[in-house]
């Protein structure tokens, strides 16, 4: 790859961070669903992000990635701008894990073909390699034992514990979740939630796009609430969850906790 | 979490109850349940009587099958004296007669070939490889003017090697063409999309017939003095150039069938276009049209029979060209039985291959 064509961001010595946005705009034909964005994120930070449907939350983490384009501001992954050229795009994605409410594994490859596919074809990975990675994996997320299974035979519990180890496998850098568990029947959010703490006590970089509460205060290192694609509010989950400064946060963590 | 995979045992729950009905219940139900349906049953079966018996009686009982064709005119029955008397032309064509056995042979790989890669577990490089060694042996065959053997021009093909070449390398050809036009009917970049679309709409809107003409007599205009190109190539040509627009259009069905998440998992695993497409997005799409793939290649297979418009002399023209002789006139029905009989079992098979990889690749 020609390391010219990477844009790199300025980094400041000392600092640790390893995404930031500044005064990221995006829209949706006229809709303004990105306004005005700015957020860091730290190594080894774990970030929780809410707010009611339509606030831009999962736009948001989508641009992190350039699975949404944003129009205006800068954002930096690892020291690499997200620009339109396909080169910063590709080596951005090798680095940032994603995963998603509805799973997304591939249908036709077994579980253990899900796995290994990004290392072979992406990292170059020797067959053998990969596969020996896949079960790692997999052993990680309890789930070893249907590796020559289809995702369809699965439950959707055990499926997002796929997906998860899946992106684990490309040994991302961050992982995004968005609202990993909000397509799973309620007996099976705990499987996947504990993954994600485990994830977390080694210390993974994590994006969350979840309405756990539970998770968030036992989790994160910070929350943010979103609402009407602006950051409304960050704090500690302490002080988010018993001291909520704007009324609109307010408002929000009265309607979801009863 | 153990406690979460765990699986817990499924009481023994009651057995489903059995219903069965005997045969003049089924009747009832099923042909005389109304009065309409009732008189249509009658209807089917007095037409069914007058068809049935009288063609059996044609067809087995008073036929011929090795008679002169004097024989046959004395008798009422099937004159399938025919088939045996002309075999070697129907097939063949106008391929000198002393050397049949080249395009036979040239048939059996190709028949030999098809059937080895039926097998999904074959599906490998070796494959291609054993493809290409088949290709230029049986052009050898067809061909000759190597290694001893007699040249045959190409003006002397004919029959159901030239039926089976033109269908299968049609096929062949088409398929990934189609492919690609369908990917680039959906591309980001105006150019390739525009001329995606303006392929597929103009092939789409021009029978087969015209396109066979055009390669015939049209595009020669265009070569410059002297150099010609085969006819049965152009022919060639243009079924896979008149195909492939069609199973475009197939194929950019099944790409719309796949979701958004699919595309965007690919994307996120840091996947580029080529590989997000040829590992993720078209094994899944490709499986999904198999059944309409499948009836344009059927339908591709039925229609070269039109290269009969630009004077080349398929399997059908073959037989024709048989009943034009004096001593066989008017045994017409027997011929074409027999040719219609050639195109069902290829076609039957095509379609019972195609039903049996869909089982195999439903996961």
């Amino acid at each position: 790859m020609d390391p010219q064509a990477i844009t790199t961001c300025p980094r400041r010595s000392g600092e640790d961070k390893i995404i930031e946005i500044t005064g990221m705009h995006k829209w949706f034909g006229d809709l303004h669903v990105l306004n005005d964005v700015n957020m860091s994120v730290f190594k080894g930070e774990r970030i929780v992000i809410c707010g009611p449907s339509g606030s831009g939350k999962s736009t948001l983490i989508r641009c992190i990635n350039r699975l949404e384009e944003h129009q205006q501001g800068t954002i930096c992954v690892d020291g690499i701008e997200l620009t339109g050229n396909l080169k910063n795009i590709e080596k951005i994605r090798e680095e940032v894990g994603m995963v998603f409410q509805h799973f997304n594994l591939f249908p036709h490859l077994t579980i253990i073909e899900n796995l290994s596919l990004g290392p072979i074809w992406v990292r170059k990975k020797p067959k053998k390699e990969a596969e020996e990675m896949a079960m790692y994996y997999l052993d990680k997320v309890h789930i070893a034992e249907q590796a020559h299974k289809y995702p369809g035979q699965l439950s959707g519990g055990q499926q997002q514990r796929v997906a998860i180890a899946r992106s684990l496998c490309m040994k991302p850098k961050v992982m995004l979740f968005d609202e990993p568990t909000s397509a799973l029947d309620p007996e099976m959010v705990k499987e996947v939630l504990d993954v994600m703490i485990n994830l977390a006590e080694e210390g993974m970089t994590m994006i969350v796009v979840s309405h756990e509460m539970g998770f968030a205060k036992s989790v994160a290192h910070r929350v943010i609430f979103m609402d009407f694609g602006q950051l409304v509010e960050e704090n500690t989950p302490h002080e988010f969850f018993t001291n909520p400064q704007h009324e609109r946060t307010k408002l929000f963590l009265s309607q979801i906790l009863h | 979490m153990t406690a979460a995979t765990q699986p817990t045992v499924r009481p023994a729950g009651l057995k489903a109850p059995v219903i069965r009905i005997g045969v003049v219940q089924w009747m009832r139900r099923n042909l005389f349940n109304g009065v309409f349906n009732s008189l249509l049953t009658v209807v089917v079966l007095l037409l069914l009587y007058k068809i049935v018996p009288p063609f059996v009686q044609w067809a087995f009982i008073d036929s011929f099958w090795t008679s002169t064709a004097e024989q046959c005119r004395a008798g009422g029955g099937a004159c399938w004296s025919i088939i045996p008397a002309n075999l070697r032309f129907i097939i063949f064509g106008f391929y000198p007669y002393e050397l049949h056995w080249r395009p036979f042979l040239a048939m059996l790989l190709l028949v030999g070939l098809l059937l080895y890669s039926k097998n999904r577990n074959h599906w490998r490089r070796s494959l291609l490889w054993m493809w290409i060694v088949g290709l230029v042996v049986m052009g050898t065959l067809m061909k000759g003017g190597i290694l001893g053997l007699t040249a045959v021009e190409s003006d002397q093909w004919g029959g159901l090697p030239l039926t089976l070449m033109l269908s299968v390398f049609g096929m062949v050809g088409a398929y990934p063409l189609g492919i690609l036009l369908a990917l680039g009917r959906r591309s980001k970049l105006p150019a390739i999309r525009t001329i995606s679309i303006l392929y597929i709409e103009l092939i789409r809107g021009v029978p087969l017939i015209s396109m066979l003409f055009m390669s015939a007599v049209l595009f020669p205009l265009f070569l410059p003095e002297g150099v010609t190109f085969n006819k049965i190539l152009r022919a060639q040509a243009a079924i896979i150039l008149f195909t492939a627009a069609y199973i475009a259009e197939v194929v950019r069905g099944g790409l719309q069938a796949i979701t958004r998440g699919q595309y965007e998992a690919a994307e996120s695993l840091g996947l580029d276009y080529a590989q997000k497409m040829r590992l993720v997005i078209l094994p899944q799409a490709l499986k999904i049209v198999i059944p309409p793939t499948v009836g344009i290649l059927i339908s591709a297979f039925k229609d070269t029979s039109l290269v009969v418009i630009i004077a080349l002399y398929d399997v059908l023209k073959t037989t024709k060209s048989a009943l034009a002789n004096p001593v066989w006139m008017g045994f017409s029905p027997e011929a074409y039985i027999f040719v219609g009989l050639i195109y069902f079992v290829c076609c039957y098979a095509m379609s019972n291959y195609s039903r049996r990889l869909e089982k195999e690749l439903h996961s």
